[in-house]
């Protein structure tokens, strides 16, 4: 199998308390996958580890991405490599327009950027301070725009569909669908992995694997579909029961 | 971090200096320097000044309307000089007023006929090219009655200077309606001081905008402009940008007098600290009632070995005003910094870009052609690195 990336028995924590407990993951090339997870269960700091933020302090395992160990790397070598993130809470930059960032992110690899933003309708976004002011769905269409000229061979969304109002959810579904090239027919060459808490981002965009994260561990792994209408039957807790019953 | 005391006495004079006629014989360096600061004749503007040391070498205007000339041929030709020389600043306020009327180095004298807009800036210059000299200038504005005019100064030393004293005494008169938008773009050197003495009077309905812009590292700056609005309607503001860096003393204010009702004026600072002190006072009185005044002062610590300082005062003798302010001194955000470097930015890179934003402050009133001018600036000065 052609991984795109392989997490390994990954332990990581932050000022010193354990948040990732012995992870394990592969996701192959042209695949997207799903965790769904409570709040505080490890789900976005498995992201920030996978991007590298300093605060998550990897204390074991390897993170290995086109083959490469990544682990020790900085952001903005990850980003290089080919790793983009959308933030669940991004901050305001005062005085930088979302046109400056999105020159920067675009490089020289040729997308265009009034294009883009035309087709998502942010054109208007294009000279304001990035993020300031800023609605909880327009926050994540400017994520995605970021993404999307980016051009990322592996996409980290961290709760893409919260605070977002049923008006947006439906282009930024599609948004998503562009990023994961989910327009195109297979073989597909970008990969997702999707952090959610309601998993009703699943009604937008289809996953390939899912799994289930509790306390900083993954419990579960299987059909995203099926995992989530469990979850949505029986709750997180139900996941807790379902494993105590596999135990036995 | 005590302030750097300079003595006025311990530079030769700028007379004593062998200057060059015209502008032409600065070398390519030095040329390439002003031009970064908008001296630049592919920029439309409508009239220039320039001088070196104590000596004018260009003075010319484009349009009807406007009067440019060095100060001592004002003070010969012009009628009614004794009512603007020393009226809004006192030759008695300090050792460095008190030596720029005992030995002046020239300077400009601008006046706007009434009713002239002028639509492109007047550039004026001055640069200090010779060593261990006081440059000692005087300038005066005036702008008649429902007039315009948008004037921008760029002054600087050699790049090769070790050490230099500029004063620069400047009275601005801005009649009923009219309109003086004021930028200045400067680049001192690590061991030049600057003492720059400002007063402005701004009559009914006119309209003062000044802009400081400070960017590369100068030894000590101390300043502080007082502008009072003496007729109704009449507005000010006051944005200064200015990068800190170690060694340096920059103490930086500007005052405005509220003295008629509906008067307003705003007072807007951005510092970023590398290094050194920075002082960035602002004061607002209101001295009638139905004013408004607001005072902003942010500033930027990218260091632990400097201080920065923000010194907000409110005055009002009376009860219906609206006087505010806000200050805020920090540290560049980690979380900005990771948002960038997630996007594929280095820390310096992220740094930088944080810096210019935070600087980028939006002018109002300020021309397109200003504007740009600015932003260059900020780009030249290649900021967090």
């Amino acid at each position: 199998m052609n991984y795109l990336l392989e997490i390994k028995d990954l332990w990581v924590e932050i000022e010193g308390k354990e948040v990732l407990k012995g992870i394990s993951l592969s996701i192959p090339v042209g695949e997207t996958h799903i965790i769904f997870g409570r709040n505080g269960s490890g789900k976005t700091s498995l992201l920030m580890t996978i991007m590298g933020f300093p605060a998550y302090r990897v204390k074991h395992g390897h993170i290995i991405f086109k083959g490469e160990d990544i682990t020790h790397l900085p952001p903005y070598e990850r980003a290089k490599r080919g790793i983009g993130i959308m933030f669940q809470r991004p901050p305001t930059i005062k005085g930088v327009k979302l046109r400056e960032i999105l020159k920067l992110c675009a490089k020289e690899n040729g997308v265009k950027i009034e294009e883009l933003a035309r087709t998502f309708q942010f054109s208007s976004f294009l000279d304001r301070e990035v993020n300031k002011g800023f609605s909880g769905g327009e926050l994540k269409k400017s994520e995605l725009l970021q993404l999307l000229v980016q051009d990322p061979d592996l996409v980290l969304l961290d709760e893409p569909e919260s605070g977002v109002d049923l008006e947006n959810i439906h282009l930024i579904g599609e948004m998503i669908k562009k990023l994961l090239q989910k327009d195109v027919h297979r073989p597909r060459k970008k990969s997702g992995l999707i952090i959610t808490h309601t998993g009703f981002i699943l009604k937008y965009v289809t996953a390939d694997l899912g799994y289930v994260i509790m306390n900083g561990e993954i419990y579960c792994k299987g059909n995203p579909l099926e995992i989530f209408e469990g979850i949505q039957k029986f709750g997180y807790e139900g996941c807790q029961q379902c494993l105590k019953r596999c135990e036995f | 971090m005590a302030e750097k005391k300079v003595d006025p006495k311990a530079f030769k004079s700028a007379k004593e200096t062998r200057v060059v006629e015209d502008i032409s014989q600065l070398s390519p360096e030095e040329r390439e320097r002003l031009k970064l600061l908008g001296l630049d004749e592919n920029i439309p503007h409508e009239g220039e000044f320039v001088q070196v040391d104590a000596k004018p070498i260009l003075c010319r205007k484009k349009v009807e309307g406007l009067e440019i000339m060095p100060i001592t041929q004002a003070l010969k030709t012009f009628d009614k000089i004794g009512d603007y020389l020393w009226k809004v600043v006192s030759p008695e306020k300090d050792e460095f007023t008190r030596a720029a009327a005992e030995d002046l180095d020239d300077g400009y004298f601008i006046r706007v006929l009434p009713g002239y807009k002028l639509v492109y800036p007047v550039q004026t210059c001055l640069y200090i090219k010779s060593d261990k000299i006081s440059q000692k200038v005087h300038n005066i504005v005036i702008v008649e009655e429902g007039a315009e005019l948008n004037l921008i100064t760029s002054c600087s030393v050699h790049p090769h200077i070790n050490s230099a004293l500029h004063i620069g005494i400047s009275e601005f008169y801005i009649k009923k309606g009219g309109k003086l938008t004021f930028t200045m773009v400067h680049m001192w050197g690590e061991k030049v001081a600057v003492r720059p003495r400002t007063g402005i009077i701004v009559e009914e309905g006119g309209t003062y905008i000044s802009t400081y812009v400070s960017l590369f590292p100068v030894n000590t700056i101390q300043t502080s402009p007082v502008c009072r609005l003496v007729g109704e309607d009449a507005k000010a503001s006051f944005v200064s940008i200015i990068v800190n860096y170690p060694d340096s003393h920059l103490d930086i204010g500007g005052e405005v007098h509220l003295e008629a009702e509906n008067t307003r004026t705003e007072i807007i600072s951005r510092n970023v600290v590398y290094g050194g002190v920075n002082i960035a006072r602002g004061k607002i009185v209101a001295k009638a009632p139905k004013v408004k005044g607001h005072l902003e002062c942010q500033g930027l610590m990218l260091t632990d070995k400097g201080l920065m300082m923000a010194i907000p005062e409110l005055d009002s003798y009376y009860s219906d005003v609206e006087l505010t302010h806000e200050a805020a001194v920090g540290k560049i955000a980690r979380e900005e910094v990771e948002y960038l470097m997630a996007r594929g930015l280095n820390e310096q890179e992220a740094t930088s870009l944080i810096v210019k934003g935070f600087l980028s402050v939006k002018i109002d009133g300020l021309s397109p052609e200003l504007q740009k001018q600015i932003d260059k600036t900020l780009e030249l000065a290649k900021l967090g690195f």
